[in-house]
């Protein structure tokens, strides 16, 4: 047993320090009828490191792989290359195999890569400060809307029908336990974000609205008169960033009046992954800070006077607060958010700059050339690096065709909006820096034989 | 003195003790050196990363075009050292024994590294079409498997990110159910000795918590517990083996009466390391355990992150489990989504996270379970207990040891601070433990004990690793017993003295602003 060191020798001599005859005297408090006498019958024995790499090579090979195919997929996820610098840095063991740093003295290569990755984050969405990361994005939305609960003191929170439907689900799966009240919209086929029926909508009794930007259809819209509502009605605006690349070309919510900003973190450092693990931002206004949920780094100094990080004001967390924190979030993202960490140092502002006008660039001449294929329109007027199709067709059908041909086409309404039918025939489709020209015309000439 | 012809001696020359160093100019002590932040050292012109140059295209971003970002950046060769450079400024489980109790930090193989990073699973998109992720929908479909085999339970949720992720899965199941049958109950009974995560769960799911205390022996009170059941209980969040290192003898007592007043038990699995393979917590009447997959099988803690906690659950609780999850139909293996669960999964209490839960963590345990196989895993529960009460019989002649007649320990040895010299804490034997090595155990939890010192060695530490941290401790005990005042000052061998936390919350300074003109004066 290759990850074991201790010999029979070893167990011999400890259980005779200890006292016991035996190893099972060891587990003399298990009641009689749980305890196994033997290993559990039916599983398979212990495998060799060649035997287990085959195995799991064999199912890997049953996967049509991003890189495999023309690959259009975003709504929430983003193919962008990784330099490879990120996934060496990521897995020295000194950062891979650590934990969070409870011991600062022995942790300030986390804890100083935290301070740097709140820094950047907060930048990045043109907020005040952020945390050291959630699980998500979708969970940092629904702790978003608690937040606001908390400051505001009112539980109606009012949700785009732009916002990823994903993200909806997991907010009425709490809201259904926290008493909080979601009003949302179905989603409708329109060129224009919501952005006026979402202000008609705020009352007296709105804790926040929460809307995507970019959002899941790609539309861009700006959010400086909603947030100029919600203040006017006392309430917060949240804001979604779930592809943050975007924001090397856009303006951030946070300039935009937006009050909490959270955010997809995977675009930059992570990888798809299948859906996880992946990594949640959290940013806010600085009065707000003491109602943030999770971890945060903040800078002090030593007992010899030099510079150094802790992790701090965690009276507003479960470990010091039970029952009265403000989350009961422990474990977060912490190797995800240095992979971010690492990737946007590489960029930095420059070449997330060129990033961003690479993707959109692309995006744009995919979106023309897309829209000339007989059957489909174009549905946005603005987009960033993703936009909608509405095919002549259920995309959903069309997905899979593709798909069939070796073409990964985009996420198809249907797949998101199972029960709004109205919006079946919309296909969102992504286009990063890992697109290329054939890719697009491949594209192009698939869905003309699909919806000839 | 002797020397090449060249002149350079080649032996070293008797001189000065190594305290009378002279400080260097650069603040570095040779191989220790000190790194300014990414802030400081970059700037907004320079990248690391070549692009493609865009298209040149009319922009459609709404008029939305962005100003300055400020966010520096680095070459990859200044990148590269930074990064070097700060990680060496971290304790790790691959420099040394890392005791920290109830985290289980065991050996991270490299092969389920290896595994993960396979383009077949690492460059998946969620939302990609079935047919095209079979692969991986089987690797979740045979973690799923091995999971419920090993606990002995009905089912299992696979979404959850994270231990507490995980306790909310639970206890939302748990409401879910009891809504089902119109019983409104109100209140989650939490033995002191809990992690924060569980009373913090209980209350965001609307419950009012409610604590148990612990017998002298440092188990559940079970007359306490079964005094206090009754219609307005929901259920009961139970640590087991707990976090005294103690196996609960009457859980499946406990389960039983818990039952019998129409409640459920959440056990939280955080510590299933110690009985792996040896108990299946569905024997002992459990209805709900998350299982931290970065605990007990091994994926890497990353510095705080990311977990996966799926959820181990009962026959009377699985109609409730949260979307989406991976069903086998024939030889396919089918997403279960909101879409498809109307037609027989309609009790579900919804969708936790976007997606479908920690995927690159899934392979790597996968990879760690069939490595161990059932014969292993087994061998694994048997060393951590073993190497646990093997420190607890080593130490309690010169640390106090609470519960050190209770029994054996599970997984983790528990000593107080009793008996220490006036003015001398856990504390500065957790500092002095950095010293010599090691990382410091759990320091002042569980709650129960004064001084807490929470020691969890794990299976894959080796006798001598054991014997060098025990000699380590022994040693450290004594000077705390004998007040050696040089014990408040450690560490003093570590990139950092003891932290000033009461400033750091005091004036709190979450992110670098670039000093003004009369700081940079200074």
């Amino acid at each position: 047993m290759r990850y074991l060191p201790l010999t029979d020798t070893d167990r011999q001599q400890m259980l005779s320090v200890i006292g016991a005859a035996s190893i099972d005297d060891l587990f003399v408090d298990v009641p009689a009828e749980a305890r196994l006498s033997a290993k559990i019958a039916g599983l398979p024995d212990h495998a060799s490191e060649l035997a287990v790499e085959r195995h799991m090579s064999k199912l890997a090979r049953q996967n049509l792989s991003a890189g495999e195919a023309p690959f259009f997929l975003g709504a929430g996820a983003y193919k962008h290359h990784v330099p490879a610098s990120v996934d060496h840095l990521i897995q020295r063991g000194e950062f891979l195999t650590a934990y969070t740093p409870y011991q600062p003295e022995i942790a300030q290569g986390t804890l100083q890569v935290l301070f740097e990755f709140q820094t950047q984050v907060a930048r990045l969405l043109g907020c005040d400060v952020a945390n050291a990361s959630m699980y998500d994005g979708s969970t940092a939305c629904w702790e978003a809307i608690g937040m606001a609960r908390r400051i505001t003191k009112r539980s109606k929170a009012i949700l785009s029908s732009g916002l990823h439907p994903h993200y909806v689900s997991v907010a009425n799966t709490m809201a259904k336990f926290t008493g909080d009240q979601l009003v949302h919209d179905a989603p409708t086929l329109s060129a224009d974000a919501d952005i006026e029926a979402l202000i008609a909508g705020i009352d007296k009794d709105t804790s926040c609205v929460v809307v995507q930007y970019p959002d899941i259809l790609g539309r861009i819209a700006d959010l400086t008169p909603l947030a100029e509502a919600a203040h006017a009605a006392g309430a917060l605006l949240v804001a979604v960033v779930t592809e943050p690349v975007a924001l090397g070309a856009l303006i951030p919510p946070g300039e935009m009046g937006a009050d909490i900003v959270v955010g997809e973190g995977q675009s930059i450092g992570v990888g798809l992954q299948f859906g996880g693990p992946y990594l949640g931002l959290f940013a806010c206004k600085q009065k707000y800070v003491r109602q943030m949920p999770g971890r945060l780094c903040g800078e002090t100094v030593d007992a010899a006077g030099k510079r150094g990080f802790v992790l701090t004001l965690s009276t507003r967390e479960q470990h010091i607060r039970r029952e009265k924190a403000t989350s009961n979030i422990c474990t977060n993202s912490g190797l995800c958010a240095l992979a971010f960490s690492i990737h946007m140092t590489l960029l930095g502002e420059k070449g997330l700059r060129e990033l961003a006008a690479l993707n959109h660039g692309l995006a744009v001449q995919a979106a023309d050339r897309l829209a000339r294929v007989p059957g489909v329109t174009l549905l946005n007027d603005s987009f960033f690096n993703e936009f909608t199709l509405v095919l002549t067709k259920d995309a959903r059908e069309v997905v899979r065709s593709l798909a069939d041909k070796g073409v990964l086409a985009g996420v198809s309404l249907g797949r998101l909006f199972p029960q709004h039918t109205s919006v079946g025939n919309g296909l969102v489709v992504a286009v990063t820096e890992t697109v290329t020209a054939e890719d697009i015309e491949t594209l192009a000439q698939a869905l003309e034989e699909e919806l000839a | 003195m002797t020397m090449l012809k060249e002149g350079r001696p080649t032996a070293p020359v008797a001189v000065a003790d190594a305290h009378m160093a002279p400080a260097t100019v650069t603040g570095n002590r040779a191989l220790m050196l000190e790194e300014a932040l990414i802030f400081e050292i970059g700037s907004t012109d320079t990248t690391g990363v070549d692009f493609a140059p865009a298209p040149k295209v009319a922009s459609r971003l709404a008029g939305l075009e962005r100003r300055a970002i400020g966010l520096p950046g680095l070459s990859e060769q200044e990148t590269v050292r930074h990064y070097t450079r700060l990680s060496r400024q971290n304790y790790a489980i691959d420099l040394g024994l890392f005791p920290l109790g109830s985290c289980t930090m065991k050996h991270n193989p490299r092969l389920n590294e290896k595994v993960a990073r396979m383009p077949g699973f690492a460059d998946l998109h969620p939302l990609a079409p079935q047919s095209t992720v079979q692969g991986a929908l089987a690797v979740i479909h045979e973690l799923a498997e091995w999971l419920v085999t090993l606990t002995g339970m009905h089912s299992v949720a696979m979404s959850p990110k994270a231990g507490a992720h995980g306790e909310l899965c639970g206890l939302l199941a748990i409401r879910a159910a009891l809504e089902a049958r119109g019983d409104a109950r109100s209140v989650v009974l939490v033995p002191e000795s809990a992690h924060g995560t569980n009373p913090a769960t209980a209350a965001f799911c609307g419950y009012k918590v409610e604590d148990i205390p612990a017998t002298p022996e440092g188990r559940v009170d079970l007359a306490a517990l079964t005094a206090r059941l009754g219609p307005d209980v929901a259920a009961v969040m139970i640590t087991n083996p707990n976090t005294c290192g103690l196996f609960e003898r009457d859980l499946k007592t406990i389960s039983d009466a818990v039952h019998a007043a129409g409640a459920f038990v959440y056990c939280d699995g955080a510590n299933f390391n110690a009985i792996v393979g040896r108990v299946r917590p569905g024997d002992l009447g459990v209805d709900a355990m998350h299982i931290n997959l970065h605990k007990t099988f091994s994926t890497p803690h990353g510095g705080g992150g990311p977990g996966s906690g799926p959820v181990v659950l009962s026959a009377a609780l699985a109609p409730y489990a949260p979307l989406p999850f991976v069903e086998k139909q024939g030889d396919t293996f089918v997403l279960i989504e909101e879409e498809s669960a109307q037609d027989h999964h309609a009790g579900t209490f919804g969708r936790m996270v976007a997606f479908h839960g920690q995927m690159g963590m899934f392979t790597r345990a996968l990879a760690y379970i069939m490595s161990h196989g059932a014969d292993g895993l087994r061998q694994v529960a048997e060393d951590a207990v073993l190497n646990a009460n093997y420190i607890l019989r080593s130490l309690d002649d010169v640390l106090d040891a609470p519960f050190g007649d209770s029994g054996p320990c599970m997984h983790e040895a528990l000593f107080s601070d009793r008996g220490l010299a006036d003015g001398f804490t856990t504390l500065d034997i957790a500092k002095g433990l950095i010293d010599e090595g090691f990382h410091p155990m759990t320091m002042y939890f569980p709650l129960v004990v004064h001084g807490a010192m929470l020691v969890e060695p794990t299976e894959t530490e080796s006798k001598a690793a054991l014997d060098q941290f025990i000699m380590a401790l022994r040693s450290l005990a004594h000077r705390a017993k004998a007040g050696d005042e040089a014990l408040k000052g450690a560490p003093y061998h570590a990139p950092r003295r003891r932290l000033d936390e009461t400033l750091a919350a005091r004036k709190p300074v979450l992110t670098w602003e670039a000093p003004t003109l009369a700081q940079a004066a200074e």
